[in-house]
């Protein structure tokens, strides 16, 4: 019998395929889907405390707009008992959820300010989440804050977090930062449970005809997990804390590389948008299948078989292997690499 | 225990709270001011709030005032407490009703806040004209003079009603305390069951239509009995002012508060009364206590019960002494012998006094106590002695709101005193005309000098008033002080002024007037100093705090002479804050309230500093708390930065400034622009006499042109290097401030520099220039021009053929380009391609400068009309927000073209305005009929050339209608002063010759609500009359209360949870005519399509209606975007495009015409950019949820059923409906229109 369990933010759980972030997490009913699904664990979508913040700001703005100034009408709509502006609705979430699933339930929070996180953080741990995911997404756009003051930035917020709550805290990071491997240390000196490698961010695009930028954000593809894979390689062969990769987890191939890199969990977002919540049961037969033909007894025993500490060749990760791919680029012919056509 | 709380709130939140508590059904319909009572009703009953038998009342918005009085009919017959809220026209139309309820003895109290009804002109402000045409009803009409009594009386009311089984109409007076905030005692739950008898209210119930105990009502009567039956009720009436009695003295015994029949105020000796009722009886009463303490012998009498009126009470009530009586009527009755209540005094005396027999006064009874006389078989035999017949006179005063003060009190006792006294008089006005008025000495005052007394200058937009209503509530409930809040605005609904009058001290505040002279001025708004004396109102000494962009070094250098002389001469205590800097640091934007609000209470000294703070704050979690912690935290940091940045200013000896006030009007206006519109544009308007205005309430047009309001930031500034010309700027103007011309390159010899133009982008018309100018000081800064225009840089994209830029340093270069650019000559209509959105911009508007919200949705479809037909339009415009921006004094937009011809424009009513103008067509038709006939009866005098070009003009097209003005002209010239009377008769109606294109604006409310029957009767006359309707979807000039137009999911008033039925297809009901040319049309959407719909419409020969997307401030989110909203409106199928030509129909295709795609969007993608459907979803999730399903599934319904419509194989030519327009011309009509629609399919991306 395979032992898919692994063991995640101080939980065990029954299988690494977590249900990653997303708007799917809203519905209850797809909660359970994905418990039955096999996830192992669900991540809520995001509290997000600027959307909060813009929320109460265009409520106060236009239930303002036109009052007391015209004899006729002091105001234009009814003033009702409460507006939910604030995380109530997703506490009663967090809670409902709880409920619900046996499966752990991470709550998923996207701050603004250190007050906003340490608070609402401290709300979720009340709501009986079982471990928080820091969803942190910074876009350095100042021309005047450095990456060191962006990294400090992260390990305060990291600690006043950790500080404030007793339930484990992941952090989930973009890939953009000098040196990930010593930003994955310091956070993990300030009390990481784990790292969920790498959101993606939205890029916005060009509409050639109204020559406006449009922000929007396309769902990833299995080319994406390779960026994953090869942080998550280099980090799990020398840190203690937990690795997750999120990001281009699409197939059961797609997972096994993940563990075998050295996530405790492969998170998946984009696959169940795209194919719907079922998905997870073939992404986890895909998993067994490859487990069964190469004669894996359990998950634990797969994670980090291939990590920078495990693999033949370590300097696969490492510089050595950029320029073997280029080289290799130069002999297909692909002139972009090296000016020739 | 039963203990009674302080609360500080209005008039009319007072009458619901009671109303609310002993009704069980609510029947109401919104009109100002009592639109607050219902929507009161409307809040407590949708949050749970009981009565005082445990249930929640049950409150129904109606169609009109007339169903909202029919209602109550119905369900006073099958046995509910019931009650309704109005005013004015409201009151009018339930008057039918009001017969019925009282002839049937049916108790009921409907609250009113009275106001005064449309005659020469409408008015929205407080008089006693409605109550008084209800007099001849049957109801009672029981009068309250203060809040206080607004909630007192009501109970009353209620509980008199119950006893008598007379309906009452219990009145206070609009605005001035159905609006005035003031300190008062709460009844409570148990006052109410104390007050009201359970076994009358089962009696009432026992008198109701039961099907187990069945009766008839309402029987037709024959000449034998009716008369007879009308008789049975007098015991009733007779009984009725001693019940009234009764629950007074019964709730002077629960409260101490004791109220009579006719309060007395004054000397027990007087000689001279004034008897009056309402507010005034407060202004009457300080003035009878100053007057007293000099010694001189006066009275008033405060008129609660009207009808029915306790004649013998009343002449009881007068002291003995009186020997001249000025009785106030707040109405006025063109015509009579005199207005109600002087009649009903002479009357009384008449009747009951004796007059010329010696009895001592000790035999009276004492006035002013319970001794008094209840009914009147109660009085002593003796009591209505006097030695004569005192003489009574009878004045008029405070039409519409016109201040009544202690001043006018005065001027009328000392009228009192003359030998000859005048009667008819009118005080508070000046009647150079004939010579009515009393002269009022303004020197004479009663203001409390004890009491702080505050006026605050405000924008509507800064949040003065909010902040002042919310100090006076700190004030009322969290100190012993007495406290009153009353509040003025202008008429405009952007860049709107506001001032705030508020009073409060340790003595009980009677003042029904506004402040005479301030210990406190606050002017939240640095440029009103350029045009207004906000310091008139200063008493020595007094505070002066100016928000002011300039420090307390630098301000005094910029204000205007004026203001300097007046602060040096009052010794004014002067403070400066720069509020828009402090609120703008701490996130509130141009929201200065929280700002100005800490400020005043640092220095009027209210509460102390600290107190005054967490007061504040604590207001501040109350008002904010529920939409979330950042804007409670933002408007702390507001309060705490406020004080760190007031400062005192050093004021010098003397006056320097050389900075003068503006005029309001420039001085080459008109006469009349100068003379009267003028003063009203300085807030001068009470000053004017009698003689300076219309007799009949008409006014020239082409006025708003001369009122520059200047409330711009930024403005639109064009880049003509980017521009392509296609005109849309220009087309959504909301404020016709962005104008195009194209002209011959030598007309701009001798432009200001700064004027800019480019090469003509029209074939053929390449060597010509073209010209984008904006109107500086007209411009409100909405930002529709720049959100629509589509050109952008190529270096830059953020750079547009239009970007906003602020408005101060382009103001006179600006002011020079625009009068430079209105000297060009208009380009030739002839010339121009009417279906082609470029072109129209060519067209001048004949609409301009309109005080609408800024980026006001309904007002380009307006503009739109007067630049295609105005020159020969005839508009009936329903009342609602189209009719006050459209015809408010001082200044009105309609104005004319370079011949003088523009729209000529009425507004009747809000419920009749389809007959009014199906009425116009007729009349105009008759007037055309008879013009032809006369034409051909004269046919050889006239020549029969011309004749014949006179009756058989093709007018389909702008040359043609050039040609008819031509050929009449002509005709006018040779009939020049011709003596033959059917001669002159055709020279005077030569004009009707030219067609005249008649329009019904309106706006939901009407059409779908309180005007359907008649829009439906007008759809079915087949008369050649077009219908806008301004569809915002709510009841956007009353507040936003729900109509037969809001859609499911949506919030509005009385629709709290979210609208739960559809909204009404208007369209589709209207096309099952079969005759009615039926458009739906988005500007935003489709500028193209909308274009082509009026044309259609127009040129349609019978009834045409255009609805007409239009967002509104009453949508909730910033104005910026509603034609991007208007375009996802279409998007997600929600307001589908199309057109239905009946003319299609005969020509034997399919006249309905689909012209916007299939859904590319969700419901949500368009509703949740929208406050009114987010706040559902903030607040009851779930229900909005189903909400959403329910109301996108209506537009697949509905879209489907159109779709289906749209794609039925074309007909057999069947003809035109018999009732329909005349087939040629229609046909013609539906020629010109694209079948398909495609064109406009392809124009909506």
């Amino acid at each position: 019998m395979i032992d898919l369990s692994t063991y995640y933010l101080g939980r065990k759980l029954a299988s690494p395929l977590v249900a990653s972030s997303s708007p799917l997490c809203k519905d209850l009913a797809n909660l359970r889907k994905m418990e039955e699904a096999g996830a192992g664990a669900v991540v809520l979508h995001s509290l997000f405390e600027e959307q909060i913040l813009l929320e109460s700001e265009s409520l106060d703005r236009f239930l303002n707009a036109g009052t007391d100034s015209y004899p006729e009408s002091a105001s234009y709509f009814p003033d009702l008992a409460t507006y939910d502006i604030g995380p109530r609705a997703y506490l009663e979430h967090i809670r409902a959820a709880k409920k619900a699933l046996k499966i752990p339930v991470i709550a998923s929070l996207n701050g603004a300010t250190l007050g906003g996180w340490v608070r609402y953080a401290g709300q979720m741990e009340d709501a009986g989440a079982d471990a928080l995911e820091l969803n942190i997404y910074f876009l350095p756009a100042s021309f005047d804050i450095s990456g060191a003051q962006i990294e400090d930035d992260y390990c305060e917020l990291m600690h006043a977090v950790k500080s404030h709550v007793r339930i484990p805290v992941a952090v989930k990071l973009g890939p953009f930062f000098t040196s990930v491997p010593h930003l994955a240390c310091r956070l993990e000196r300030e009390g990481a449970g784990a790292l969920v490698l790498f959101n993606r961010f939205y890029q916005p695009d060009f509409d050639l005809e109204t020559l406006e930028a449009t922000p929007n954000l396309k769902l990833s593809t299995s080319d994406e997990l390779r960026l994953r894979l090869h942080a998550v390689a280099l980090l799990s062969s020398r840190l203690e804390l937990d690795l997750a990769i999120t990001g281009g987890v699409h197939t059961g191939d797609d997972a096994v590389k993940g563990i075998l890199a050295g996530a405790h969990v492969v998170m998946l977002t984009s696959a169940l948008l795209k194919h719907g919540i079922p998905h997870l049961r073939e992404v986890m037969t895909g998993l067994v299948r490859w487990m069964e033909q190469h004669e894996y007894d359990s998950v634990s025993q797969m994670r980090g078989a291939m990590n920078a500490g495990a693999v033949a060749e370590p300097e696969v990760f490492q510089r050595a292997n950029y320029l073997k791919v280029l080289g290799s680029y130069d002999l297909r012919g692909a002139g972009a690499f090296t000016g020739r056509s | 225990m039963n203990i009674r709380a302080q609360i500080t709130v209005d008039g009319n939140e007072a009458a619901a709270y009671v109303a609310h508590q002993v009704n069980e059904v609510i029947a109401i319909y919104p009109i100002t001011p009592s639109s607050p009572m219902g929507e009161w009703a409307d809040q407590w009953s949708s949050t749970g709030q009981p009565n005082i038998w445990g249930s929640v009342p049950s409150v129904i918005e109606m169609q009109s005032e007339g169903g909202a009085a029919g209602a109550v009919h119905g369900a006073l017959q099958a046995g509910t407490l019931t009650t309704t809220f109005t005013s004015s026209q409201g009151l009018l139309l339930m008057i039918p009703n009001m017969y019925k309820i009282a002839g049937e003895l049916t108790p009921t109290v409907f609250h009113i806040a009275a106001r005064a009804i449309a005659g020469q002109g409408l008015s929205i402000f407080g008089d006693h004209q409605d109550v008084m045409a209800v007099r001849a009803t049957g109801f009672a009409l029981l009068a309250s003079h203060s809040v206080q009594a607004v909630m007192d009386m009501a109970l009353i009311a209620q509980a008199a009603a119950l006893e008598s089984r007379i309906p009452f109409g219990h009145f206070f007076d609009g605005f001035r305390t159905s609006h005035e905030v003031a300190k008062i005692e709460q009844l409570t739950t148990d006052d109410m069951r104390a007050m009201i008898d359970d076994e009358l209210v089962r009696a009432h119930r026992a008198r109701s239509l039961n099907p187990d105990q069945p009766v008839l009502r309402g029987t037709a009567q024959n000449p034998d009995v009716y008369f007879q039956a009308r008789e049975t009720v007098n015991k009733f009436y007779d009984d009725c002012p001693a019940i009234v009695q009764g629950a007074m003295n019964r709730f002077a015994a629960l409260t101490g508060r004791q109220y009579r029949l006719f309060d007395y105020f004054g000397a027990d000796d007087a000689e001279r009364v004034i008897v009056l009722m309402g507010s005034s009886a407060l202004a009457a009463e300080e003035c009878v206590e100053a007057l007293a303490a000099r010694g001189e012998k006066v009275g008033v009498v405060n008129v609660h019960l009207f009808r029915p009126f306790a004649a013998k009470v009343f002449v009881d009530t007068l002291p003995r002494t009186v020997k001249s009586i000025a009785v106030l009527d707040r109405t006025k009755e063109p015509g009579s012998a005199g207005e109600p209540l002087y009649m009903d005094v002479i009357s009384a005396l008449v009747e009951t006094g004796t007059f010329g027999a010696h009895r001592p006064p000790s035999a009276a009874p004492k006035r002013g106590t319970s001794e008094q006389s209840a009914a009147p078989e109660a009085s002593p035999l003796c009591a209505s002695y006097f030695e004569s017949m005192p003489r009574v006179i009878g004045g008029r005063y405070g039409l519409a709101s016109k201040e009544f003060t202690p001043a006018m009190v005065a001027a009328v006792f000392a009228e009192l005193e003359k030998t000859e006294p005048r009667n008819h008089f009118v005080v508070g006005i000046n009647d150079d005309l004939t010579h009515r008025s009393l002269d009022v000495d303004p020197a004479f005052t009663t203001e409390d000098p004890e009491a702080v007394r505050a006026v605050f200058y405000g924008l509507g937009a800064d949040g003065t008033v909010g902040a002042n209503k919310n100090s006076i509530k700190i004030i009322g409930e969290d100190t012993d002080n007495y406290a009153q809040g009353y509040f003025v605005y202008d008429s405009k609904k952007s860049g709107a002024m506001t001032i705030s009058h508020l009073r409060f001290g340790r003595k009980p505040i009677r003042a029904s007037y506004l402040i005479q002279q301030a210990s406190f001025v606050a002017c939240h708004q640095f440029s009103f100093l350029e045009r207004v004396d906000v310091l008139h109102l200063a008493e020595p000494g007094a505070v002066f705090l100016l928000n002011s962009p300039f420090g307390p070094a630098e301000v005094w250098e910029h204000l205007p002479r004026a203001a300097q002389e007046q602060i040096i001469a009052k010794k004014l205590r002067f403070y400066v804050i720069d509020g828009y800097r402090v609120a703008k640091e701490n996130g509130m934007g141009g929201r200065i309230n929280t700002v100005m609000q800490t400020c005043f209470f640092a220095l009027s000294g209210a509460l102390p500093r600290e107190e005054a703070i967490a007061a504040i704050k604590q207001a501040i979690a109350k008002t904010y708390g529920k939409r979330g912690d950042a804007i409670v935290q933002k408007n702390y940091a507001a309060v705490d930065q406020a004080l760190a940045n007031l400062h005192p200013v050093e004021v010098p000896a003397y006056a320097t400034s050389e900075i003068e006030r503006q005029p309001f009007a420039p001085p080459e206006a008109p006469e009349f622009v100068q003379r009267v519109l003028a003063p009203m544009m300085a807030g001068e308007g009470d000053s004017l006499p009698v003689s300076a205005l219309p007799i009949d309430g008409t006014y020239p047009t082409g006025t708003a042109r001369w009122e520059k309001r200047n409330l711009a930031q930024d403005i639109p500034v064009w880049e003509e290097e980017i521009c392509i010309q296609c005109g849309k700027c220009v087309m959504v103007c909301p404020h016709a401030v962005i104008r195009a011309k194209v002209c011959a390159p030598e007309l701009l010899a001798g432009a200001p520099p700064a004027l800019k133009s480019s090469a003509a982008r029209w074939k053929d018309r390449e060597h010509l220039r073209y010209l984008l100018q904006v109107a500086p000081e007209d411009c409100t800064s909405c930002g529709l021009c720049v959100q629509v225009c589509p050109a952008k840089s190529k270096t830059e994209v953020k750079k547009k053929a239009i970007n906003m830029a602020p408005q101060a340093p382009l103001r006179e270069q600006e002011r020079e380009n625009w009068d430079f650019f209105l000297d060009l000559p208009e380009f030739d209509r002839q010339a121009l391609a009417l279906h082609n959105v470029k072109d129209i911009q060519l067209l001048q508007p004949l609409f301009e400068f309109p005080g609408a919200c800024a980026g006001c949705g309904e007002t380009p479809y307006i503009k739109l009309l007067t630049q295609l037909f105005g020159d020969r339009a005839v508009i009936a415009n329903a009342t609602g927000c189209s009719s006050i921006y459209g015809g408010n004094l001082p200044t009105t937009p309609y104005t004319v073209n370079r011949d003088g011809r523009g729209p000529a424009w009425s507004n009747s009513l809000f419920e009749d305005n389809a007959e009014f103008g199906l009425g116009m067509r007729v009349s105009l038709d008759k007037q055309a009929e008879y013009a032809r006939e006369l034409v051909r009866r004269f046919s050889a005098q006239i020549g029969d050339e011309l004749a014949r070009s006179l009756l058989n003009a093709d007018q389909s097209t702008e040359a043609g209608i050039e040609a008819q003005r031509r050929w009449v002209a002509d005709l006018q010239w040779k009939l020049g002063s011709e003596p033959d009377p059917e001669l002159r008769d055709l020279k005077a109606l030569a004009g009707a010759l030219v067609a005249k294109s008649v329009w019904m604006v309106g706006g939901d409310g009407w059409a779908y609500d309180i005007g359907y029957g008649g829009l439906d009767h007008v759809f079915a006359s087949g008369r050649n009359v077009n219908v806008l309707v301004l569809d915002t979807e709510v009841y956007s000039n009353t507040g936003g209360q729900m109509s037969k137009s809001t859609p499911r999911a949506a919030v509005a008033k009385f629709a709290a949870a979210g609208k739960h039925a559809a909204k009404k297809d208007l369209a589709m009901m209207a096309m099952t005519y079969g005759t009615v040319y039926v458009a739906h049309v988005a500007l935003g959407a489709n500028d193209t399509h909308t274009l082509k719909s009026f044309l259609e419409a127009e040129a349609y020969p019978g009834p045409s209606m255009i609805i007409a997307y239009s967002h509104c401030i009453a949508h909730g989110y910033d104005l910026v975007h509603g034609l991007e909203q208007q375009k996802a409106a279409v998007q997600t199928a929600y307001w589908p495009l199309f057109r239905y030509n009946p003319a299609l129909a005969a020509a034997g295709r399919n006249p309905f015409q689909l012209d916007s795609r299939p859904a590319s969007l969700p419901l949500e993608k368009y509703v949740y950019n929208e406050g009114r459907y987010t706040m559902l979803a903030q607040s009851a999730p779930e229900a909005a949820a189903l909400l959403l399903t329910e109301a996108q599934q209506d537009v697949v319904t509905r879209w489907k059923l159109y779709e289906h419509w749209a794609n039925m194989p074309d007909p057999a030519p069947i003809g035109p409906p018999s009732n329909g327009p005349e087939p040629i011309s229609a046909l013609k009509s539906a020629l010109n229109s694209p079948a398909d629609g495609a064109q406009f399919q392809g124009a909506q991306k």
